[in-house]
């Protein structure tokens, strides 16, 4: 399902991670599969507990014990990552396919400056850059971002910045080696709207600039709508949707997603009762047989106690459902 | 609300998901024995306890009654036998007695001290932390500052120091002891007591106009118990493992009544001369009851612990 | 940072008179100091020549205020067993109880950090396991048994270590120390790791403890996705991290190996201020006991003073807060 007609940076192929816990196993991802294109903005969009962040965490091989990548593929540049040695993982991260993460008060370290840890992530790639070549690249990179005064910057230490200043910065230090790819997991989540509009600018700009791919992982519709080229849904660890930003945002056919597109404000008049999706995500380690939505699903019936498969009703889309809305007239939030 | 969950069919609970009920105490107590390590240490401190507890009844000697110790077996080897017939199993000591009956009677005296001292020790501090958690302001700040400069200084200095006033005596040990350790609790207890303060149930028992006390004693209390019940018993071993110290340094307790720590001390002359056991043994006793009751300690605080993702 | 530290000198100087205060107060008023100062076959004439001479039948505050004004003149008294006085034979035995309680520092250190922190990464394995219970068994066992068994190990039966004493010592900055000449440090080696056992099973616990509780941080996540070697995560990102507690508590647990080298110092006759203290109660040595008070005090204000300001140098947070405020 790629957009551009060149082979995709990254290819997931029915990635299974599982969480094996003293309460059961939790199949945090279940069966997902993507591609995403050179140069392409992918929205991975879930609520909390559909698998999104673990689906990131996959991909660059960070899944930690009790968690477990225990089936599929990821192909980057055709190469698989499950199971490769630590030590290769090792030379792709931060270096081919970088991450940022949601909280950046937390994500650099507070007692090391801002330019030992972004010297260190080139001079781990290439030791044979000097000192010198890596500050400037670190003092560009800072610029890339928009922030001002960087040599001054780079001597601080990350408290000493804001919240939105030093998500810049983490953008910057995944950008420092030019990577192929970034994993983006809700990276302006835990930041205020005006911010976050300047970051997925910001965003967005580099990476129509340098052609680097994103997947931007996020439960935010808003974020996603103005931002991607294509959107992937999940729910219960499983792909329910995917396909165009466009295509999908205007005709939605899988169930939850009309009820998360009907659930954003905007979508109802004033004054009338916001629209919930009824009941609760259910417990990844306790998920219902066949269809993961049947229990809050309008549409739910026998048919959906086997669990059905992907299939592509209209050119370009991917659905997981036993009762697609292919009839585009219905309103959303019916 | 109109909008009420649709479901079909209600969903049966399959068999593994059925709890069966357990009191928080049997809960407890198997959370606790699941540690082989700690449920071997608690085998040998009630051991242990057994022996102290029942000392006069079963050593083979008493080793303070002079009538029943002679010179003449002064300073034998483990397994030799006295002239009587029967065998000192870990040998004899300096002065003819034998030396596993003096380890049970020291081990005796040992545990009481310690024990003993915990216990004022904790009560004090214990009332002292909940008034201070419990009134707050000025009062906790000033009773706060107390404990904190106290406990900024060395345990050993301070009994040290204050033995060397009040001189030897086992009432005298155990006043130093208490006023050594009641701050370490008084802290304790005013950390916990300043969490449950907040909580509703107290606000609640307030607003019945209860009184003070009971809401202290009846409400607040028990929910401290968890982390109290791991200090004293570190605790314990701390102050078994000080007299033993201070008894060795000769501050501590009279001959009369002599702990495993005056043993060690009174071994100590003959060991560069090759009578090691006389203090050896002693220590081993110590040794083995400090760990016991450390390892238990660790292994209650690890069960105890709420914030522990088991 | 000025502002800072001026603050402290004033409370720490508060917490030193109230100290002299509560030594004085201990020593004079809660036993009989005529008691224990006289011989008990001294005639009344003796005991009245004693108390003139001591200033004994003054009030109390008048004693007090004798002793503030002489102790800060550096006089504390003239010991009753040396005649000499008392600060001056606590100074002079200052150096080897600092020696040996520094060493014992050293070597906690290196001990107990790395251990520490392999216990910290690999928390299931069983070497792990060992080094847990190894140190509890480190902070169980009483040191000065423990002090005795080596000498008995190492010095009587397999003779590789001399039992007791200190060695030669070669004069540095002025002090007499023993670290630099080899004679020196084989009589340092056994009583400075039976005082360091303590110390490094706490040493051990804390840095595991602290490893444990760093290594979910995000600040590591985010490193190990720059794709940095394991080495440097653990290196530099992890430990500086954890250093920061673990050097507060190292520092103020110098001050307890001062004091616990009382005990070490006993067993292995080391002569230090901590042998001295002991003879000096069974002497019953007033003026020496009060010296040793004022000077332990001091000792321990300024050990908190230190590590508070190497606290707020070591953790940035700390120190440009204080700039910029």
């Amino acid at each position: 399902m790629s957009v551009k007609d060149t082979s995709p940076t990254l290819e997931v192929r029915d990635l299974q991670t599982h969480f094996f816990t003293k309460a059961g196993v939790a199949k945090a991802v279940d069966g997902v599969s993507f591609s995403v294109g050179k140069g392409e903005i992918m929205g991975l969009v879930g609520e909390s507990g559909s698998g999104k962040s673990v689906t990131g965490f996959s991909i660059i091989g960070l899944v930690d014990p009790p968690g477990n990548v225990v089936g599929g593929e990821v192909l980057y540049n055709g190469k698989n990552l499950v199971g490769l040695p630590d030590e290769q993982m090792r030379q792709l991260r931060g270096n081919r396919i970088a991450m940022i993460f949601q909280d950046p008060m937390m994500t650099l370290n507070p007692v090391l400056r801002v330019d030992t840890q972004m010297v260190e992530t080139i001079l781990a790639h290439d030791p044979s850059v000097s000192k010198q070549d890596a500050l400037a690249r670190s003092r560009d990179a800072l610029g890339q971002v928009g922030i001002p005064a960087p040599d001054e910057r780079l001597r601080s230490y990350p408290h000493q910045f804001s919240g939105g200043m030093r998500q810049r910065v983490a953008i910057a230090i995944a950008l420092l080696n030019k990577p192929d790819l970034i994993i983006a997991d809700e990276p302006t989540t835990a930041l205020d709207v005006t911010i976050q509009g300047q970051i997925l600018y910001e965003a967005q700009k580099l990476c129509r600039e340098t052609g680097t791919s994103m997947i931007w992982i996020t439960h935010d519709l808003a974020v996603v709508a103005g931002l991607a080229d294509s959107i992937c849904v999940m729910y219960g660890g499983r792909v329910v949707e995917q396909g165009l930003i466009n295509d999908v945002l205007d005709h939605p056919v899988h169930p939850y997603t009309r009820g998360l597109l009907g659930s954003v404000p905007g979508a109802n008049s004033r004054g009338t009762r916001l629209y919930q999706i009824p009941g609760m995500a259910p417990s990844l380690l306790n998920l219902p047989q066949g269809c993961a939505f049947q229990a809050r699903c309008p549409r739910a019936d026998e048919a959906c106690l086997v669990e059905p498969q992907i299939t592509e009703p209209i050119a370009g889309r991917g659905v997981r459902c036993c009762h697609p809305h292919l009839n585009a007239e219905e309103e959303i939030g019916a | 609300m109109s909008e009420t969950i649709q479901n079909s069919t209600p969903i049966e609970a399959p068999e593994e998901f059925v709890v069966t009920l357990q009191t928080p105490f049997q809960r407890f107590c198997a959370d606790f024995f699941e540690s082989r390590v700690a449920s071997a240490a608690f085998v040998v401190l009630v051991g242990i306890l057994f022996i102290a507890i029942c000392a006069p009844l079963i050593s083979p000697q008493n080793p303070y009654d002079l009538s029943q110790v002679s010179i003449l077996d002064a300073k034998m080897a483990p397994g030799s036998q006295s002239f009587d017939g029967w065998t000192f199993y870990l040998g004899t000591d300096g002065a003819g007695r034998d030396l596993m009956s003096a380890m049970f009677y020291g081990l005796r005296i040992s545990l009481g001290v310690g024990v003993m001292s915990g216990v004022i020790a904790m009560c004090i501090g214990a009332a002292i932390g909940l008034a201070a958690a419990y009134f707050g302001g000025r009062v906790d700040a000033v009773i706060m500052r107390i404990v904190d400069i106290q406990l900024s200084f060395p345990a050993i200095l301070v009994a040290l120091i204050l033995l060397a006033v009040l001189g030897k005596g086992v009432d005298k040990i155990i006043i130093a002891l208490v006023i050594v350790q009641w701050a370490y609790y008084a802290r304790t207890i005013r950390a916990s007591a300043l969490v449950e303060r907040n909580k509703e149930y107290v606000e609640a028992a307030t607003c019945l106009a209860l009184s003070h006390n009971r809401i202290v004693f009846k409400h607040l209390f028990p929910n401290c118990l968890p982390p109290l019940i791991v200090v004293v018993t570190i605790q314990t071993a701390h102050a078994i493992s000080l007299e033993a110290t201070l008894s060795f340094l000769g501050v501590g307790l009279p001959i009369s009544e002599p702990s495993l720590g005056l043993l060690i001390a009174n071994g100590f002359d003959y060991m560069l001369s090759g009578y090691f056991w006389i203090s050896f043994f002693p220590g081993i006793a110590l040794l083995i009851t400090i760990v016991s009751i450390n390892l238990v300690g660790d292994q209650l605080r690890d069960v105890l612990n709420p914030r522990l993702d088991r | 940072m000025t502002v800072f530290i001026i603050r402290r000198l004033m409370q720490s100087a508060i917490v030193v008179f109230v100290m002299s205060f509560l030594v004085f107060g201990g020593v004079n008023i809660v036993g009989d100091p005529v008691e224990m100062m006289v011989s008990d076959e001294a005639d009344q004439e003796e005991r009245e020549r004693v108390i003139k001479s001591m200033g004994l039948d003054k009030p109390w505050y008048i004693q007090y205020g004798k002793f503030v004004t002489n102790a800060l003149q550096g006089d504390l008294g003239n010991s009753f067993v040396y005649g000499e006085p008392a600060l001056q034979i606590i100074v002079q035995r200052m150096p080897a109880t600092f020696e040996l309680a520094f060493v014992s520092l050293l070597m906690s250190i290196i001990i107990g950090i790395p251990f520490g922190v392999w216990a910290g990464l690999f928390p299931e394995r069983f070497s792990s396991k060992i080094i847990m219970s190894g140190s509890i068994v480190g902070f169980s066992l009483p040191t000065f048994w423990v002090g005795l068994m080596m000498i008995m190990v190492f010095a009587v039966m397999l003779g590789w270590l001399p039992s007791t004493g200190r060695g030669d010592t070669v004069i540095v900055f002025g002090m007499e120390l023993s670290f630099f000449t080899p004679d020196g440090l084989s009589h340092i080696f056994l009583p400075a790791l039976n005082l360091a056992l303590f110390n490094t099973s706490l040493v051990i616990r804390l840095t595991r403890a602290g490893v444990r509780e760093a290594i979910h941080m995000d600040y590591i996540k985010f490193a190990r996705a720059k794709g940095l070697s394991y080495r440097r995560v653990i290196m530099v990102h992890l430990m500086k991290n954890i250093m920061i507690p673990v050097v507060t508590v190292l520092g103020l647990e110098f001050g307890g190996l001062i004091a616990f080298s009382v005990v070490t110092e006993t067993v292995f006759a080391w002569p230090g201020m901590g042998k001295l203290i002991i003879e000096s109660i069974q002497n019953l040595d007033r003026p020496i006991i009060v010296a040793y008070l004022m000077i332990i005090v001091l000792v321990f204000v300024v050990i908190n003073l230190v590590v508070d300001i190497l606290y707020s140098i070591l953790d940035p947070r700390v120190r440009l807060q204080d700039v910029s405020s």
